[in-house]
């Protein structure tokens, strides 16, 4: 222990003397703030914290971890649901913040290239000018970072038409976990070789750090039609689902909010003008290149949810109205975490037919397990988010989250699904892996890890349950502790600001 | 190696049962078609232990079943459609259903999948393991984009089940991406969970004629515009099937989208487009994607569209205008033809600066051994891509030539 404490100690003062001892904390007040992310079940400091001011000090940094050996963890905004930019404890943390700089936008050729600690939000503002945005919009964009987004192969509701992270990014510089700096894809989205843009893109650090990404611009719509149709019954409002989804239109988003979100949502700033009656309501964009097809398209998705048995279906008449129809929508977890003093933001998937049933077996789930969930969801994709609220103060409400939190990823596996669709494994999930991989397809991911990361120094014990990671978290032996009261709900309102 | 070809036939027999070996060539090579993942896991399990080498064939019709092997290992008993949700947009299907038999039997349902890759006949695990994708690209993406799931057994036969049937999804490392577009590096693709669409309800293609820089001027004018055509190609005189270069735009989705797409695609263009009849569009698709079998060699360029006429000036100079598809919506072209591999050797040469990566698809054996699929890397991919190689195939039983020999 001594020993190893004495090398991080030289360590430490080799990456000091690159990036400046201002930038490397250790001071355990400084470490708090990087003890957890948006997963409120784990709370664990990390034995440092650096923050390089360029891509060049970083990749001198991982060179310095990489030949002492010492494991790190790289982190954007910390906005993660499954606790990936959490440690076990000892590791140490590279917060890519400070590398912020949108580097190029190319708008003939609809791309821009970034670096990784770009707010997500920012590069659709450059890019306005342009007629173009970046289309992966996570609800979290005022805050999460492109690299956090790259990691996590981040969704959100646009991109039901427009594709997740991974359809968007193009090209990867990345360090490697030994410190080799290499580029993976191409500009024009040809691979040099085997995908390996694809297989990075969702290894939620663990495969090393992307340090320059290329990603595509999507030409912004130039007609929008926003609708919001309520119903009084989930079971009507998930069968629209699956019938807008059938009839061949390709909905921009197509979005689902149950009674206690909309109830919670009303009563918060954030109030939208739900219909807090309703039972379910869902927001349905279409966009397009003209208003005539786009508004033809509407009537056509009006038309096919009030034969579901919609009750009402609005018409946002305006940009004004539409904003606020979605600043509902997005702001929806944050509301929610008025409720309890945490709240668990669970994510998994369904095959879109699945969802009548496996909204109602998560109501049941619910009252079996006695806690409060509520479903706020990209329902056109078949990604649910029931999210359970809680208070972690008290262990046996804590137990009982975690056995629902179970019985809804072992209901979702059973229906055809996954356990997650976008928030990432982290530490969170590790052990549900098994549920939806066998013994060989989990070795097969275990071996591409050791491909890029053969000493496993680059978020270790994360995503695929390895034998070896016992053996790190047995070896430091620190705890791991429950978040304390409130802790949740300072992350939530940090993602607000 | 006819004794060899003996011994390994009557070992296979032994495995799989008497019918599993199809036929063997005039080398005694014998050809094998198991008809599920466990006896392809057993073939290849024995071939790692025995030290056979295996090539691995779909149905013969797209890259030529000419690699030197001990063993050819075949898909095409892997034929069915496993499972077909229309309703839920996925479809299981085993890697050596012929691609138009697929699309056929989507269409009785309603759905497609929104790729068009050339090669008549061929089988949907070779457009996966060869990740080719055609026209539609521009509007709907690479193959990847449509591959949720995929079981491939490693070099080592060990089943690999990747992904899931749905749309979104997190869980674990994306090994499809591995599957797709590696050429079977890295193992078999046995069966494929493909992403589905409703089939659309609108279809139009327009057609321009022109000066090859003023076509590709006309197709960047729509993308500045905002439109994303389905498919935005400039084809050569011969891919075309016409006297000149020609621009094809396709719009794919409702109807009033599509009119919609269209006029605005007008609009943007300098050059005047002609709408064809249905009949006639799909005639015009069909036969220039035949001629990238017509010929020995295919390949494809990736190049950007403000970089298309410098890629097209590459392919020209030292291939020929032979036949070209350019997908200046898609980030790459495609030609077809006859080169020597020092000519090919020379394109790659001097593209790879220009950042346009050069993947030969499909040629006879001698040419694919020299040149690779792929040629050389970018510093310190190749490594990589070693790495994963001696993870998935730890004996080198797949025959798979990458890399440049050189
Ligand atoms: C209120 C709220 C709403 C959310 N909504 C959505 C949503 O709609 N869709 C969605 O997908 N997610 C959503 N999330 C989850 C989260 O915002 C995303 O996962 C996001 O991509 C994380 O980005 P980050 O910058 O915060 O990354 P962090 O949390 O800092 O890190 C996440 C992971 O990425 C790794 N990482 C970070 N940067 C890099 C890098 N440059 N290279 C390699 N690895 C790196 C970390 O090690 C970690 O494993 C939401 C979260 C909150 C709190």
């Amino acid at each position: 222990m001594l020993k190893r404490d004495a090398v991080a100690r030289q360590a430490l003062d080799a990456i000091a003397a690159i990036v400046g001892s201002r930038w490397v904390r250790q001071a355990p007040a400084e470490l708090e703030t990087f003890a957890s992310d948006g997963l409120p079940t784990r709370h664990t400091r990390p034995g440092a914290v650096i923050l390089p001011g360029s891509r060049d000090e970083l990749i001198r940094t991982v060179r310095v971890l990489a030949h002492q050996g010492i494991p790190f963890v790289a982190r954007g905004a910390g906005t993660g649901l499954s606790g990936g930019a959490v440690g076990d404890g000892g590791e140490v943390v590279l917060a890519l913040t400070r590398l912020n700089r949108i580097l190029a936008i190319d708008p003939a050729n609809r791309r821009a290239t970034v670096e990784p600690g770009v707010v997500n939000v920012r590069l659709s503002e450059a890019t306005r000018p342009h007629g173009l945005h970046y289309a992966p919009d996570p609800s979290s964009q005022t805050a999460c970072t492109i690299g956090g987004n790259v990691a996590e192969n981040a969704g959100g509701p646009h991109c039901l038409k427009y594709g997740v992270t991974s359809s968007h990014v193009l090209e990867l510089e990345v360090v490697l976990p030994d410190g080799k700096s290499l580029v993976l894809g191409s500009a024009g989205g040809e691979a040099w070789g085997p995908d390996l843009v694809g297989v990075f893109v969702g290894s939620e650090g663990t495969f090393g750090i992307a340090t320059r990404i290329t990603v595509r611009l999507v030409p912004l719509p130039r007609a929008v039609r926003t609708l919001l149709a309520d119903f009084a019954s989930i079971r009507q409002a998930s069968e629209a689902v699956s019938g807008v989804i059938a009839s061949g239109l390709v909905p921009a988003a197509l979005e689902m909010m149950d009674r206690n979100c909309v109830r919670v949502v009303e009563d918060s700033i954030y109030a939208a003008g739900y219909p807090t009656d309703a039972a379910a309501v869902l927001i349905v964009e279409l966009d397009g290149v003209a208003e005539a097809a786009v508004a033809a398209e509407a009537a056509e998705v009006e038309r096919l949810v009030r034969a579901h048995g919609a009750r009402g279906v609005r018409a946002a008449a305006d940009e004004r109205e539409r904003a606020r129809l979605w600043q509902g929508r997005k702001k929806a977890f944050g509301a929610l975490g008025r409720l309890s003093p945490n709240l668990l933001v669970q994510d998994a998937v369904v095959p879109r037919t699945a969802l009548p049933d496996i909204l109602d077996r998560v109501g049941a789930i619910a009252a079996e397990f006695g806690v409060t969930v509520s479903n706020v969801f990209h329902a056109g994709d078949g990604n649910l988010h029931p999210n359970i609220s809680f208070d972690a103060r008290d262990p046996q409400e804590v137990t009982r989250v975690e056995r629902a939190s179970a019985a809804i990823m072992q209901a979702c596996v059973a229906a055809g699904g996954t356990i997650t669709g976008e928030h990432g494994v982290g530490s969170d999930k590790v052990h549900y892996m098994p549920l939806v991989f066998d013994p060989d397809t989990l070795a097969a991911m275990r071996a591409v890890r050791r491909a890029f990361d053969p000493a496993e120094l680059a978020n270790p014990g994360k995503v695929v349950p390895v034998h070896a990671c016992r053996e790190w978290t047995g070896l430091s032996g620190r705890r791991r502790e429950t978040v304390r009261d409130g802790e949740r709900r300072r992350e939530i309102e940090r993602v607000e600001a | 190696m006819a004794g060899t070809g003996l011994t390994i036939v009557r070992r296979v027999r032994s495995m799989l049962g008497p019918d599993a070996v199809v036929d063997t060539d005039a080398s005694g090579m014998p050809r094998v078609a198991p008809r599920a993942e466990e006896g392809v896991a057993l073939v290849l399990q024995a071939a790692a232990a025995e030290g056979w080498r295996v090539r691995i064939e779909g149905r013969g019709s797209w890259v030529p079943a000419d690699a030197p092997a001990d063993l050819a290992l075949t898909t095409r008993a892997l034929a069915r459609v496993t499972r077909l949700d229309a309703a839920d947009l996925v479809a299981t299907v085993e890697a050596g259903v012929a691609w138009g038999d697929l699309q056929r039997a989507l269409a009785d349902q309603g759905v497609w999948v929104a790729a068009d890759p050339p090669g008549e006949g061929r089988s949907v695990g070779s457009v996966v393991a060869t990740g080719t994708a055609g026209p539609l690209r521009s509007g709907f993406g690479a193959v990847r984009e449509h591959v949720l799931g995929a079981t491939l057994v490693t070099g080592e036969g060990r089943i690999v089940r990747a992904g899931g049937r749905v749309v979104k999804n997190v869980a674990g490392y994306d090994l499809t991406k591995l599957a797709t577009g590696s050429f079977g590096s890295f193992g078999v693709v046995t069966s494929v969970n493909l992403r589905l669409r409703a089939v659309p309800r609108a279809d139009l293609t327009l057609l321009g004629e022109g000066e090859r820089d003023a076509l590709l001027d006309a197709a960047r004018a729509m993308l500045e515009a905002g439109i994303t055509p389905a498919s935005l190609e400039v084809l050569s005189p011969l891919a075309a099937g016409r006297d000149s270069w020609t621009l094809a735009v396709r719009c794919v989705g409702s109807a009033p989208a599509v009119e919609a797409d269209a006029q605005a695609a007008g609009g943007a263009s300098q050059i005047p487009l002609a709408p064809l009849e249905a009949v006639e569009a799909g005639r015009f698709w069909r036969r220039a994607l035949a001629g990238a079998t017509a010929s020995p060699v295919t390949l494809r360029m990736g190049a950007l569209a403000t970089a298309m006429d410098d890629a097209l000036d590459l392919v020209l100079h030292h291939l020929d205008e032979h036949w070209i598809m350019a997908g200046v919506g898609a980030g790459g072209l495609r030609w077809s033809g006859d080169a020597p591999a020092d000519r090919i050797r020379l394109l790659r040469h001097a593209a790879a600066p220009r950042e346009m990566p050069l993947t030969l698809e499909r040629a006879p054996w001698a040419l694919r051994a020299q040149v690779g699929y792929f040629g050389a890397y970018r510093e310190g991919v190749g490594q990589l891509v070693g790495a994963l190689k001696d993870a998935f195939d730890p004996a080198g039983v797949l025959v798979v030539p990458i890399a440049d020999e050189r």
